[in-house]
């Protein structure tokens, strides 16, 4: 029974260790890949400590033009899903009794709808009715499609959320308004809109999230203002490099100090309001909390992380970094170039050099005991990185069947010896 | 502050789709009166209030106040001011601000409105809360505070829909005289709408009973409770013995009925029904317990019974009693320090005054 119990525990610590690796895990190794100075994002073999990535980010056109993009797309589809979706939970909640269901069900299509379609018809319609006026230029902007086209969808989540707030007012309230003498227009402002006001900012973060992280309906309407999440997925096609790891870095942390400052708020609110004890043996302030500590605790980390940027510099580190580096590859060159020549010799001595097969490069014949040739020996891929295509490397002996395409030395190299 | 104007429902409907909510209501309502809508729950009282603050319009009729036609005044338009059933004070607003929401709606200072809102806070007696929530009120003080809201509009009509039914007894006649004090002190027409009779009988001048849609009778407290008009209002307000029968003589506004299982008993004829019963009508007769009396009276006041139980209620002896074929009476004798102390199963005679005791014809009982 004991033991039974035990291995419970341990089963279902592995479990969480498992769920949060799985949750946390590509967060981290990508917010340390930031800090490294390798051209690509990667954290093995680490090179060095390095900020370099956030200059480079701050200095990059297209992303920063990206995120200027996906803000002011972010702000236009706040302020219209939040009023549509106001405007409609509204009516579904206030209005029509008989059609409740109907309406409700139209309401909340687009959330089912790929996104994809609503791209694709958001771009036909609008640009079918830009024509049918005669070409009116701001109906096939960018921005305006994109922010038509992700409220469309974005509204309906909008509308979840009022609608649960609106089910917990007592239209009596108005009512009584009403009965004071106010308009309906007072009586809205004054006693719907303050009841609202949690539902209304929760859903305004809700729907710039869900905007701000947007692609698949943007992809077809961003025109000529691509947004932060079409940019990274140019870069990707492009190569990328760790600046992209610093944003993420940026992001997360915004992200989780929020959340955490948030915490801390509702916490002193019941505290204030009595729903929790503060604990012994601690500063007032802290109340033993974790949300605090943890708020403090980033908050000099960020500072502390300011200060030291301002004087450190990795430029030693990365000389010897680069000097070791450039030594491994003049070994291996020469490793390669003895084996080659070792291979011609052996090929001159055998004697099997035919007719027809002359016009081919030696050392592929020296290679031919490959199935593939010498499509991938290591000279020839370290010419084709060297032109850029940045594909794959194989210099060391390929352990998988991939060969070592992911590892990121292998592109560094690739860059490197095109540098050179 | 103002003084009280008239209301004066004239024919009013209130249909909602086939259902008739009202029929044919007609009351005219002094101004400066308490008058009050007393009928059991869902007979249409909050229906009539909110066709006088202006929530919905009736099908038929007008509602007149101080003498102008209301048709297509909303709520906001009218010299009206409602307490709701569940008080509906703003829970986001502090008190001062919820008592003097008219006078923000209407344009007056934060200054101005905390000045009245004091002066109100003092006539409820809660001075210095108004920065208080109302979540942080007492339900008498949410009450309270629902009535200084109402007030500030300074209307000429004040209407209130059973403010005090969620309160508990004591403090619920506590409000009650303290309501009653409030209304003569600004002398404006409150109407008031409730299903507990005690309530309606102690605050009113006037008091309309409802039945299903219908006014039965509209009078003063002791013409409701000594001359109900109908048997419903008989039955519905106070206790009351009822006896059945037929008409068997008519002497003016006297009748005397054979009834099923107590013989012949001599009434008064109720004043709405003088000179409509004939000899041979259904009829019912009521005498309230506490018009009963033990011993031999005259011949036609007279009923014989079994004690069934006696029960002590402090000012009062309740006597439950089983007359001819198990009829069922209840009979009050106040407690004037000799306890009546009938033996259970004793044959007992009884009587009553024939002017106490009053005859209709026959109609629907209000269901217990
Ligand atoms: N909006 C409405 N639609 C349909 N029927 C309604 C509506 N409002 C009220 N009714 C009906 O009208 C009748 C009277 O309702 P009303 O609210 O006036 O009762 P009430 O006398 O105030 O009862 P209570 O003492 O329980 O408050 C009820 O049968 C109710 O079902
Ligand atoms: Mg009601």
């Amino acid at each position: 029974m004991k033991s039974n119990i035990l291995f419970g525990r341990i089963a279902l610590g592995v479990y969480f260790l498992i769920f949060f690796g799985y949750l946390i895990g590509p967060l981290v190794v990508m917010g340390l890949t930031a800090f490294n100075s390798a051209a690509f994002p990667s954290i093995t073999p680490w090179q060095c400590f390095t900020y370099e990535w956030f200059g480079e980010l701050f200095k990059d056109e297209r992303i920063l033009n990206g995120i200027k993009n996906s803000f002011i797309v972010g702000f236009g589809t706040v302020i219209l899903s939040v009023s549509i979706g106001l405007a409609a939970s509204l009516v579904l909640t206030q209005v029509w009794a008989k059609w409740r269901s109907t309406y409700y069900t139209i309401i909340i299509a687009p959330i089912l709808i790929p996104g994809v379609v609503i791209g694709i018809s958001t771009l036909v319609f609008w640009r079918k009715v830009s024509d049918s006026l005669g070409g009116v230029a701001f109906m096939n902007n960018g921005l305006f499609l994109t922010i038509l086209g992700q409220s469309t969808f974005i509204a309906s989540y909008c509308m979840l959320v009022f609608v649960a707030r609106l089910q917990r007012f007592d239209p009596g309230l108005t009512e009584a308004a009403l009965d004071l003498g106010a308009s309906h227009t007072q009586a809205f402002r004054k006693i719907l809109l303050p009841f609202m006001r949690p539902a209304i900012a929760s859903a305004a973060v809700l729907a710039f999230l869900a905007s701000f992280e947007n692609y698949n309906t943007t992809t077809f309407t961003f025109g000529s203002y691509p947004t932060l999440t079409i940019e990274l997925s140019q870069m990707v096609r492009y190569g990328i490099n760790p600046s992209i790891s610093a944003l993420a870095v940026i992001i997360v942390a915004i992200t989780v100090f929020g959340a955490l400052a948030l915490e801390v708020y509702r916490r002193r609110t019941k505290l204030k309001a009595g729903e929790i004890k503060p604990a012994k043996g601690l500063p007032s302030w802290l109340y033993g909390n974790i949300a605090t500590i943890l708020l403090v605790l980033m908050s000099f980390t960020v500072i502390g992380m300011l200060s030291t940027a301002q004087s450190y510099s990795p430029q030693q580190c990365k000389a010897d970094f680069r000097e070791a580096r450039d030594l491994e590859t003049r070994l291996k060159i020469e490793a390669l170039q003895a084996a080659r020549a070792a291979a011609l010799a052996e090929a001159a001595a055998n004697g099997e050099a035919t007719e027809d097969a002359g016009t081919d490069a030696p050392a592929e014949q020296g290679g031919s005991s490959g199935a593939f040739g010498g499509v991938f020996a290591p000279t020839n891929l370290e010419d084709a990185a060297g032109q850029g295509d940045g594909a794959s490397g194989g210099a060391a002996a390929p352990a998988s069947p991939f060969g070592n395409v992911f590892d990121p030395t292998n592109l560094e190299d690739a860059s490197g010896t095109s540098g050179n | 502050m103002s003084s009280g104007v008239d209301v004066n429902l004239e024919n009013i409907w209130i249909k909602f789709g086939d259902f008739v909510a009202v029929r044919e209501a007609n009351v005219n309502i002094k101004g400066g009166d308490f008058f009050s809508f007393l009928g059991p729950s869902g007979c249409g009282k909050t229906t009539i209030l909110r066709a006088v603050s202006g929530f919905l319009n009736p099908s038929e009729g007008r509602v007149l106040i101080g003498g102008k036609d209301m048709a297509g005044l909303g709520p906001n338009k009218r010299p009206t001011a409602l307490i709701f059933q569940n008080l509906a004070l703003f829970p986001l607003m502090k008190i001062w601000e919820n008592i003097t929401f008219s006078m923000e709606v209407a344009g007056a200072s934060a200054v101005e409105r905390r000045k009245r809102a004091d002066e109100l806070l003092d006539m409820i007696a809660l001075p210095g809360q108004g920065d208080k929530f109302p979540s942080e009120l007492s339900g008498g003080q949410k009450q309270r505070v629902a009535i200084a809201r109402a007030l500030c509009a300074e209307p000429d009509v004040l209407l209130l829909d059973e403010p005090l039914s969620a309160l508990d007894l004591k403090l619920r006649q506590h409000m009650r005289t303290e309501l009653r004090e409030i209304q003569q002190r600004v002398g404006i027409t409150f109407i008031y709408i409730t299903h507990d009779q005690g309530e309606a009988l102690t605050m009113s001048d006037s008091v309309a009973v409802m039945r299903a849609g219908v006014i039965d009778q509209i009078g003063d407290g002791h013409a409701v409770y000594d001359t109900p008009a109908t048997p419903f209002v008989a039955s519905f307000v106070g206790e009351n013995n009822v006896f059945r029968g037929k008409v068997s003589a008519i002497n003016g506004d006297e009748a005397t009925i054979t009834s099923n299982r107590s013989g012949e008993l001599l009434s008064k004829i109720t004043p709405t029904a003088v000179g409509k019963m004939k000899v041979g009508d259904d009829a019912m007769m009521f005498v309230r317990p506490e018009m009963l009396q033990m011993g031999e009276g005259d011949a036609k006041s007279t009923i014989s019974a079994k004690v069934l139980n006696e029960e002590f209620e402090g000012n009062t002896y309740s006597i439950y009693l089983e007359g001819e074929g198990g009829k069922q009476i209840k009979m009050a004798m106040p407690n004037l320090g000799n306890d009546p102390h009938k033996a259970k199963g004793d044959m007992v005679s009884f009587n009553y005054n024939a002017n106490n005791a009053v005859v209709m014809p026959a109609g629907d009982l209000a269901s217990e």
